[in-house]
């Protein structure tokens, strides 16, 4: 089936993005959006009783294990390419976490608005039209800068600048990296494997394959 | 049930080509089918029998998803345009509920068609009771039995009261008694409403006494015979047997020589098995010699995949014991479970229901080296073992695509050879054949003989009577339970 | 496996899921506007009558909260170590400080993160996800197609659940179990994810026949309705986020969050 992918770019994708929902956009959005969900779920079981007592102890480096919570919104931005897409996948993930049972709460479903909104405001800077390493990284950016300012009210709000700093410069760091390029690296991979056929993000992947 | 009002079919020079490939699912189609007639669609993978189903229901999606030619219409309108007048059935009973509950589950159509509450739910009640599901409203759909999950689907179909019902391949997954189910209610529905009924499904068996009208699509995606089943079936039987379809009284394989069976590699005794506390099966004995094949048989939830998992070293036993032979154990102790992730592989290998489950590299070349290289083999000893098995496997051509971009027959002779590349004695399949049509199938069951012949044990889990009969395996039933909800 | 069935005992299953979660929203927000003890004590309180009076099964209620406990005590240390210093100092060692205004913070903050918890894992225990859709969509008028979407969406999570069982015995199986957890761990995400997509591609073709995204008005077949026990829910949430104002002000303890 790789053999009879055509050699041209594919027309489809030249055109401008349609910002209309297609309903396989919703589904697999909202799929993708619970699975990262039971993701965030797990690594909280994973990570929580091995790291958490050490980086109660940080002055601030903490954030930097903030950006696996930040995929979600980037990941689903990047691939239905849609409007609302990384507000709406950061947002129901939360959701599944909280509905899983989280100690945040519906802070938790803060949280994810919040994330949510940041990579989406990066992503609607660029007019929802570029979808490539740079957007993502932006996209984790953003969604790093939402999930620093929140952060900072609700848990340490009593903390000393220099907490503030570090703690906002190493979430956007890691939302960057983590969340920005772990997921345009994720997207790329997925794409491989034929799943994501049915949307622009895939086809323009294998086609450059 | 209220009778809809049938639905006609009409193609004309159509044709469909998914954006981004360069040949065409289906090609200049010509076709009608009138108001009531019970159609059977027969080709080989690949045919674009699913695409056909799809374009039909509507939800091939729009333009920036492929590239339409001619005109496909449903009682002279386009699919997308009539929701609720086309029903589709697909073929894994796992990807069609929608919400939890199975009342809520049928509603959903009918919610989206805006039919008024009170209205909707005798419509949900009368199509349940059409499908012969008589469950609470309120039940879990995660509980149901994959037939019962099959006809679930149908009632939230014909619910709609559609006009033209697809149904693609609606019984492929499903064990004997799942399948009798769903065949009698897709009947009694279609008796009942009269629509027009479209089935695509590899084995003819189930459907021929159903079906008024065969049509066969060609390998290329144009019309290959259309007609009288009786007339087709027997007319173009060559031509349908190549293309993978299975054909009533038409054996694939003929049974093979008897094997003499050799040493015991690997006993079960008074085994109970299951995934947490609870066992699901128990009181299982079972003695497994080299060149023996056993295929292991029995409904539902009697615990078929579980004792796989249990005798393969993956799951730890609940009662009783596991123990393989000097044999089969070499250094290792005698308890699999208690054997490392690698001492398994030279032992003994599974391969599971979904393939997918098992993959792990980016290119079929790499995924057959997984496990020599676990080994630690040297890499001229890898690369010889990895080119031997494409060959062997036909997937030399495939070498470097990523596996889940195959189809399901590759995907499937691929974790038999991932299994194969570090050469356990025994294998441990589920459900091998689950979906295949009689091509793939014969490829999968010459293999498993060859295996056999050469000494190695093999032990698969299966709903397929003919595989039990073309492995020349002994049976072994495990009991029904009354498993309650699960 | 399946997501947890909701509880559906005590008076609490009669309330609708959208004045639960307004509760707890109104509740965390308020407390969120300052950094205090009193107002979070008072709520922390208040909370845990209701709790008791709502006669939920503490054998399946309290390992929910524990994690809560412990996320509470950390957020308290980290403040303890670099809270904005004042008054006395206790101990300092580079950039930890330990002075009487950051263990006062500290304090506040645990409580805090405590009293917005609480009521939220308790209303979340008891929450069905499909009639928190009907509330969503019919009541707080979220667009229908992504509250059902992201709901036929969750009823898959019983299924990856399966799934992830599956991939770890087969990783097993492959000879690839023994070490290399952090990269098999990634594995297994990546797996899941192409499953899951795969699964959302056929469950939308089956969503999309069945008149998913028709244009056309929609009804619903389960009306999501408010009623006394919501007006009575409501009237403890505000009672709660009145009194924590009231009491903190009164006392003078109120703390602006932002000043």
């Amino acid at each position: 089936m790789h053999a009879t992918i055509s050699s041209t770019t594919d027309a489809a994708a030249r055109r401008t993005p349609d910002p209309r929902w297609r309903p396989v956009d919703i589904i697999v959005a909202a799929v993708l959006a619970v699975a990262a969900g039971v993701v965030f779920w797990v690594w909280d079981l994973v990570s929580n009783p091995v790291g958490a007592p050490i980086e109660a102890a940080l002055p601030g480096l903490q954030g930097i294990i903030n950006g696996p919570w930040l995929f979600a919104g980037v990941l689903v931005g990047l691939v239905v390419r849609k409007p609302g897409a990384a507000l709406f996948g950061e947002l129901v993930a939360a959701s599944v976490s909280a509905l899983l049972g989280t100690v945040w709460g519906p802070l938790t479903l803060v949280s994810g608005l919040v994330q949510g909104a940041g990579a989406e405001a990066l992503f609607a800077l660029l007019l929802y039209r570029r979808w490539g390493l740079g957007a993502a990284l932006l996209g984790g950016l953003g969604a790093g800068i939402g999930e620093s300012i929140l952060d900072l009210t609700v848990w340490y709000p009593g903390a000393k600048p220099l907490f503030d700093v570090l703690y906002a410069a190493t979430t956007m760091l890691s939302g960057t990296v983590i969340a920005g390029l772990g997921s345009w690296l994720l997207v790329r991979a997925l794409a491989r494997t034929g799943a994501l056929s049915r949307f622009a993000s895939g086809r323009e992947a294998r086609a450059r394959a | 049930m209220t009778a809809a009002r049938a639905a006609g079919v009409r193609a004309a020079g159509w044709g469909w080509r998914h954006a981004g490939r360069r040949a065409w699912a289906v090609r200049e189609l010509d076709l009608d089918i009138a108001p009531g007639e019970r159609v059977l669609l027969l080709g080989a993978s690949g045919s674009g029998k699913s695409t056909l189903l799809a374009a039909l229901a509507g939800v091939l999606g729009g333009a920036d998803e492929g590239e339409e030619r001619g005109a496909l219409l449903v009682d002279g309108r386009r699919p997308e345009e009539q929701r609720g007048r086309i029903g589709l059935v697909l073929q894994d009973p796992d990807a069609q509920q929608v919400l939890a509950r199975v009342g809520d589950d049928v509603a959903f159509g009918l919610e989206n068609l805006g039919v008024p509450r009170d209205e909707l739910w005798r419509r949900v009640q009368d199509a349940l009771d059409a499908v012969g599901l008589a469950v609470p409203l309120r039940r879990s759909s995660a509980e149901l039995s994959g037939g019962q999950k099959q006809r679930l689907a149908l009632a939230g179909v014909i619910a709609m009261r559609p006009g033209l019902l697809l149904l693609d391949e609606p019984t492929a997954n499903l064990d004997p008694h799942g399948v009798a189910e769903v065949r009698e209610a897709v009947e009694r529905v279609a008796d009942d409403t009269g629509a027009t009924v479209l089935v695509v499904e590899h084995r003819v068996e189930v459907w021929q006494d159903f079906a008024t009208r065969v049509i066969v699509l060609g390998g290329d995606g144009e019309l290959q015979a259309d007609g009288d089943p009786a007339r087709v079936l027997v007319e173009r039987a060559d031509e349908l047997a190549a293309a993978g379809v299975w054909l009533p009284g038409r054996r694939v394989l003929d049974e093979p020589s008897q094997r003499p069976v050799g040493a015991p590699l690997l006993t079960a005794h008074a085994l109970a098995v299951g995934h947490g506390r609870t066992p699901v099966a128990s009181g299982l004995s079972l003695t497994l010699g080299a060149g023996e094949a056993v295929v292991v048989t029995g409904p539902n939830g009697s615990g078929k995949s579980t004792t796989a998992l249990t005798l393969g070293g993956l799951l730890r036993p609940l009662g009783g014991e596991v123990a393989a032979a000097p044999a089969l154990a070499g250094d290792a102790g005698p308890a699999p479970i208690a054997w490392s992730s690698r001492q398994l592989l030279t032992r003994i290998g599974s391969v599971f229901q979904n393939p997918e489950h098992q993959l792990l590299a980016a290119s079929v070349r790499g995924e057959l080296a997984v496990g020599p290289r676990a080994l630690g083999l040297p890499d001229a000893e890898v690369a010889s073992r990895v080119e031997e098995l494409l060959a062997r496997l036909r997937l030399d051509p495939l070498a470097d695509a990523n596996p889940y971009t195959l189809s399901g027959g590759q995907k499937r002779r691929l974790t038999v050879g991932t299994a194969l590349a570090t050469r356990p004695q025994l294998l441990l399949l589920d459900e091998p054949t689950f979906g295949q049509d009689a091509v793939t199938w014969a490829e999968l069951v010459l293999l498993l003989r060859e295996l056999a012949d050469a000494g190695d044990a093999i032990l698969a889990v299966s709903h397929d009577p003919e595989l039990a009969r073309a492995l020349g395996a002994r049976e072994w039933p495990l009991a029904a339970r009354e498993a309650a909800a699960r | 496996m399946s997501l947890l069935p909701a509880l559906r005992t005590g008076a609490l299953a009669r309330v609708n899921p959208v004045t639960k979660l307004g509760c707890a929203l109104l509740v965390a927000f308020t407390l969120l506007a300052t950094v205090d003890w009193v107002s979070a004590a008072v709520a922390a309180v208040l909370e845990t009558a209701v709790l008791a009076a709502t006669r939920l099964p503490w054998r399946t209620v309290l390992p929910r909260l524990a994690p809560l406990g412990v996320a509470a005590l950390l957020a308290g240390i980290t403040t303890t170590l670099y809270g904005v210093p004042a008054g006395r100092v206790w101990w300092h060692w580079g950039v930890v400080e330990i002075t009487d205004g950051s263990i006062a913070f500290a304090v506040a903050t645990a409580l805090r993160i405590a009293a917005i918890g609480v009521p939220s894992v308790v209303l979340f225990l008891t929450i069905d996800p499909t009639e928190l859709a009907d509330g969503l969509a019919q009541l707080v008028r979220l667009p229908a197609r992504f509250v059902i979407g992201a709901l036929a969406a969750l009823r898959l999570v019983g299924l990856f659940f399966d799934d992830w069982r599956a991939l770890e015995l087969a990783r097993r199986a492959r000879g690839v179990a023994d070490r290399g957890r952090v990269r098999r761990w990634a594995g297994l995400v990546f797996a899941l994810l192409v499953l899951a997509i795969r699964r959302g591609s056929k469950l939308a073709t089956a969503m999309e026949a069945r008149g998913f995204g028709a244009p056309g008005p929609r009804s619903w077949a389960r009306p999501s309705t408010l009623g006394r026990p919501d007006a009575a829910a409501a009237a403890i949430g505000i009672a709660i986020a009145a009194l924590a104002v009231i009491v903190s002000v009164a006392t003078g303890s109120w703390h602006w969050v932002v000043s």
